[in-house]
């Protein structure tokens, strides 16, 4: 109870400001309305008006939240137009695409912590492989890979890759390196193998690393799909819905299409959230 | 393990000869070792005193093979430091514990036993008697953060005595814990020390604990790292805490002091 109270604040007071926002945005549409009709306008009036057009420049909350609810709870799911539907598309495409940049990343901080020529040559084109915008990449990924004959989830789930693999491979290099000189030299004294070394020290040890690194990962991955998205003139997913909204100017959809955005990226951080507490708490590292 | 050894490991179960080694630094070589001669016999506890940067340290490292000396020969149960550490002829036990977080004590204790490939059982029954040799029984499912520091020292060196090795090398073991729990561990030290045959060596800062376990100090001095004094202890293998305030023992620690001394009127 007593989290929640700064909490609350701090929503009340973001909720409240949008609402002056709004009123504020959209204000000047509803004057020039009302001049055009001749109409006298009141302040209640206004501030009323702003806060219900059809597509505002900047919705009203209230406005998001019943455009989500109509499109989730009040929707078939597997319906075109529910925005759970939009949103699996989007997340089956990012979680293919977290799965495959963790893998990458983790292959890639093997290789940088125990192949030398790895270590000095890797880092470089790693970082500057993230210099690049991933807008500017997207379309030519996905039209490569479209020439490949690939098309649909994985071009997409690609994108997601590009994006997520990076704090991967630089959390992961940072914990498998984490074992002091005192317990390398141990597993020496032990006469140990590389492998045994790996599994039984490097990898424990980075674990909370690695966590870290994923909870990023996660929302790269996702940004990353929702990106995937839009070159492709996809019909399906947030990325869609966003484009679409955007040609109609359905700001509305948009909103409620950030934000279902927002909450999917939120839920999944949280289950890793969860998952890395679990295990480091197990493992005695929390 | 039941190595077989060459006639002169009979006697001789460390043996350093003409032992040089040079550290090459930005501000030169650093003469960590300088014609160092030891032998250690079987059985001994030899303790290595001296102020940091004598090279007792590193001395202990090269005979487990962390260190590779610049000239010279070493020996351990007469072969090379390399051949004694592939054939896990030593248990090392470092300043800090550094038992794994993530793995009880029992399983600490296990971790060089899997990888050196004993089976379950074999596992189970090396565990259950070290733990009673370093007085920790029924602490086997604990883990390192529900021990004391003293504790788990102790458990850091049941892992070395794990495996079975007959020399166990240490390395300021009780350097971070504070003087009542180090006099107990002394204590116990010595105990397990009787009870196992072990070969010991000991490197440490502390003059009473240098004397109070040895029955060979090696006092050693800095710039350039080298033996100044080996000094056989008279001293009774038994040995209870308030030996230290005998005569004896405080001729033995005297000598000491003197041959830390001395070693120092070099620089």
């Amino acid at each position: 109870m007593r989290n929640l109270i700064p909490v609350l604040t701090v929503v009340a007071v973001i909720v409240a400001i949008w609402y002056a926002a709004a009123v504020w945005l959209n204000a000047q549409w509803v004057l020039d309305t009302a001049a055009r009709q001749d109409r006298e306008i009141g302040t209640s009036e206004l501030v009323l008006e702003t806060w219900s057009q059809d597509k505002p420049r900047l919705p009203a909350p209230h406005q998001v939240v019943t455009e989500l609810w109509e499109t989730t709870v009040e929707k078939n799911i597997t319906s075109k137009r529910s925005l759970v539907y939009h949103a699996w598309v989007t997340l089956s495409a990012t979680l293919a695409g977290f799965a495959m940049g963790t893998a990458l990343g983790v292959a890639l901080a093997v290789g940088i912590v125990y192949v030398r020529v790895m270590d000095m040559s890797v880092m470089p084109w790693v970082i500057a492989s993230q210099t690049i915008p991933i807008l500017a990449i997207a379309p030519m990924i996905i039209v490569v890979l479209n020439a490949m004959g690939l098309s649909g989830l994985l071009p997409k789930a690609m994108i997601s890759m590009y994006l997520s693999f990076f704090p991967v491979v630089v959390g992961m290099v940072k914990g498998l390196r984490a074992p002091s000189r005192m317990q390398l030299d141990q597993m020496r004294t032990w006469n140990a193998t590389q492998g045994q070394e790996f599994l039984r020290l490097r990898l424990p040890s980075s674990m909370p690393y690695l966590f870290a690194s994923l909870k990023i990962a996660m929302a790269a991955s996702l940004v990353g799909a929702i990106v995937g998205e839009l070159p492709t003139g996809a019909v399906a997913g947030l990325g869609a819905r966003l484009l679409a909204g955007s040609y109609y100017g359905q700001t509305i959809q948009i909103w409620s299409a950030l934000f279902m955005a927002a909450i999917v990226a939120a839920a999944m951080v949280g289950l890793i959230g969860l998952v890395q507490r679990l295990t480091l708490k197990r493992m005695g590292m929390a | 393990m039941t190595n077989a050894m060459p006639q002169q490991a009979e006697t001789s179960v460390i043996s350093a000869k003409a032992l040089n080694l040079t550290f090459q630094t930005n501000d030169g070589p650093v003469h960590a070792l300088r014609d160092v001669n030891l032998e250690v016999g079987k059985g001994d506890f030899v303790s290595f005193i001296g102020p940091s940067g004598c090279g007792k340290t590193t001395f202990l490292r090269v005979m487990a093979d962390l260190e590779q000396p610049t000239s010279g020969e070493v020996l351990v149960n007469g072969v090379s430091p390399e051949a004694a550490r592939k054939a896990r002829a030593y248990g090392y036990v470092f300043q800090a514990a550094g038992l794994y977080p993530w793995r009880s004590i029992g399983g600490n204790i296990r971790l060089p036993l899997e990888i050196m490939g004993y089976d379950k059982a074999a596992q189970a029954e090396r565990v259950r008697e070290v733990l009673e040799l370093v007085e920790l029984a029924g602490f086997e499912n604990k883990y390192p953060w529900q021990l004391s520091g003293g504790m788990q020292q102790r458990a850091s060196i049941a892992r070395a005595l794990a495996f079975e090795a007959d020399i166990l090398l240490m390395d300021e073991p009780f350097g971070a814990l504070d003087e009542i729990v180090r006099d107990h561990l002394n204590e116990q030290l010595l105990a397990l020390w009787a009870r196992t045959q072990k070969t010991i060596c000991f490197v440490t800062h502390s003059i009473p604990e240098a004397v109070y376990l040895s029955t060979k100090i090696v006092v050693m001095s800095p710039r350039p790292g080298r033996i100044t004094d080996v000094i056989e202890s008279p001293l009774p293998k038994e040995r209870p805490l308030d030996i230290r305030d005998t005569p004896e023992f405080l001729e033995i620690a005297h000598r000491v002091r003197e041959g830390l001394r001395a070693g120092h009127a070099y620089d």
